[in-house]
């Protein structure tokens, strides 16, 4: 458990370096880098938690799908390079205000209500073993199966849409 | 906790021996491409240094060693410096959970030939198959050169379009073996292979990986003749070295991962009561199919860029698509009916379907060309 502690302590600080780096970074190339080792540091603490199926999911759709596309695109734009910041002046506070309610929010759930809930980490054997990977198929396609069919066709929707919106006129082609 | 000291040290020269076989894999996998295209081409190819030319490959080794790094002076230099080590390092990851062998008992203990055997080893592959976009593209960016630009644009395309089929392809693998762990994905392919019950998935899985390593005829990113060298045209000495290596490394790990899915890995007549004869097996089973991949860029041109593009999402990923429901069907039908013909339904049914897939697109993409003149 010693390991476990020292392991996670370690992620914590990469995965909040990072994080940190990301914003803070005024190139947009490596902003993009620092949301890379985020979520990958992200993908071990899935890993730790017992959830290999999530974190392999993680890095392939975010790390290796959507991440590669923003670099794609950043380059293609070639917008390295951000301009000063020029923030809107009511922004700033704003942004406080909301950071302090989502600490407090946070703050009030772990210290207050995690005690009532006590251990919340799933049981070993739980881990463990292909029926990991059964139980979630199952209750992906058995009890939510509706919810399931749902966001999929919402996928569909946005695909079509990405493909209608640049789809070429009838009778405009040129080329 | 593991405290067993014994376990860490057959860990640590089992990682040894799997970086080092790719090491020597990629030194020798250059002389036998050379050889063997030489061959093809009537030509005698590397035979000076060393018997036979064998020591060819220690010889551009140590030229490379000693060559001048230079590096773009307007390079992002961290980046630049690091892409080479991220290209390198996802085929030496993946190489983890290959399973070379069964268990055999050496020194009084069971060792089992592989180093892994996690249960979810196929995403694993798809996930740090994905990561491996990143050198090349990094690469590109960080030379700050046109060429090298252009190869890394060309590459991402298409090592994300690719990627879909590669990893669809893989799930008829996973209904067949019930598992995702490759060791069961292997001992499932006891009686049969899956290459016999998935034709075209394994083709469609070979085509997307030759993708996915770039190479011919599928070479975009590097096209000598349009981009120089594409994405690693400013990389030299060790750097460039490094490149090569991970092309040629990715080249072993993508055949071994053929073996396993479709050729039944590591298993060959005598291998139950030999288990030491698996690595020979799968050995013999990878330089076949690296001959086929020389073969292949002995033979066929390089394919045009947007050929490349629509083969990728019209021809490949409704077929691999097509492969997954007919899988399940023939599952399915199998264990409601209990009647073997019903197994034999996948093969036929997914090569008709490919087969009036491929008609149906080359008809349409020969009205496109036609017209537009």
């Amino acid at each position: 458990m010693t390991l476990d502690l020292a392991l996670f302590l370690v992620l914590a600080c990469i995965a909040v370096a990072s994080a940190l780096g990301m914003l803070l970074s005024r190139n947009t190339v490596y902003a993009a880098l620092y949301l890379v080792l985020n979520f990958i540091t992200v993908a071990i603490f899935y890993l730790l938690l017992g959830a290999p199926f999530i974190a392999m999911a993680q890095i392939t759709v975010y790390t290796g799908a959507i991440m590669v596309l923003f670099l794609f695109v950043i380059m293609l734009l070639g917008a390295e390079n951000l301009p000063a910041p020029n923030a809107l002046p009511w922004q700033k506070p704003l942004a406080i205000a909301l950071a302090a309610a989502l600490f407090a929010e946070a703050a009030y759930l772990l210290i207050v209500k995690a005690r009532s809930l006590g251990d919340v980490l799933p049981p070993a054997e739980a881990i463990n073993a292909t029926e990991n990977l059964r139980q979630l198929g199952v209750a992906l396609f058995q009890n939510y199966l509706l919810p399931f069919e749902i966001v999929s066709i919402l996928l569909l929707v946005a695909m079509i849409g990405a493909i209608t919106l640049t789809k070429k006129e009838k009778g405009a082609r040129n080329g | 906790m593991i405290t067993d000291w014994t376990l860490w040290l057959e860990w640590f020269i089992k990682a040894l021996v799997i970086i080092f076989a790719l090491l020597i894999g990629f030194a020798y996998l250059t002389y036998y491409e050379r050889r063997a295209l030489a061959r093809m081409q009537t030509r005698i190819g590397p035979n000076r240094a060393g018997p036979y030319g064998l020591l060819q490959p220690i010889a551009d080794a140590i030229k490379l060693i000693f060559k001048e790094e230079l590096s773009p002076a307007k390079a992002y230099k961290f980046v630049f410096f690091l892409s080479p080590i991220l290209t390198l390092l996802p085929s030496i990851v993946i190489g983890a959970v290959i399973p070379w062998g069964a268990t055999v008992h050496w020194f009084g203990r069971d060792i089992n030939l592989y180093l892994a055997d996690i249960n979810v080893a196929v995403l694993f592959f798809a996930a740090i198959a994905s990561v491996s976009v990143y050198g090349i593209v990094l690469a590109g960016w960080s030379s700050n050169s046109k060429y090298a630009m252009l190869g890394a644009m060309r590459s991402t395309a298409q090592m994300i379009s690719y990627e879909v089929a590669l990893g669809i392809s893989l799930t008829p693998v996973i209904l067949l073996a019930n598992s995702m762990s490759m060791r069961e994905i292997v001992e499932a392919q006891r009686s049969m292979w899956f290459v016999v019950y998935q034709p075209l998935g394994a083709l469609i899985f070979w085509i997307a990986t030759l993708a996915e390593v770039n190479r011919a005829p599928f070479d975009m990113p590097e096209a000598e003749q349009e981009l120089t060298a594409g994405y690693h045209a400013e990389y030299s000495g060790m750097k460039f070295a490094l490149f090569f290596m991970a092309e040629y490394q990715k080249m072993i790990i993508v055949s071994a991962i053929l073996a396993v899915f479709f050729f039944g890995g590591y298993l060959g007549p005598g291998e139950a009561q030999y288990p030491i004869l698996g690595p020979v097996y799968m050995f013999a089973k990878i330089m076949i199919l690296l001959f086929v991949m020389i073969w292949v860029r002995a033979t066929w041109p390089r394919i045009r860029y947007d050929r490349l593009m629509s083969f990728g999402w019209k021809i490949l990923l409704p077929a691999s698509l097509a492969t997954v429901f007919l899988t399940a069907v023939g599952i399915l039908m199998f264990d409601v009916a209990k009647n073997a013909l019903w197994m034999w339904f996948i093969p036929v049914s997914s090569m008709l379907v490919f087969a009036i897939c491929v008609i149906g697109v080359y008809q349409a993409l020969r009205r496109l060309t036609y017209e537009r003149v």
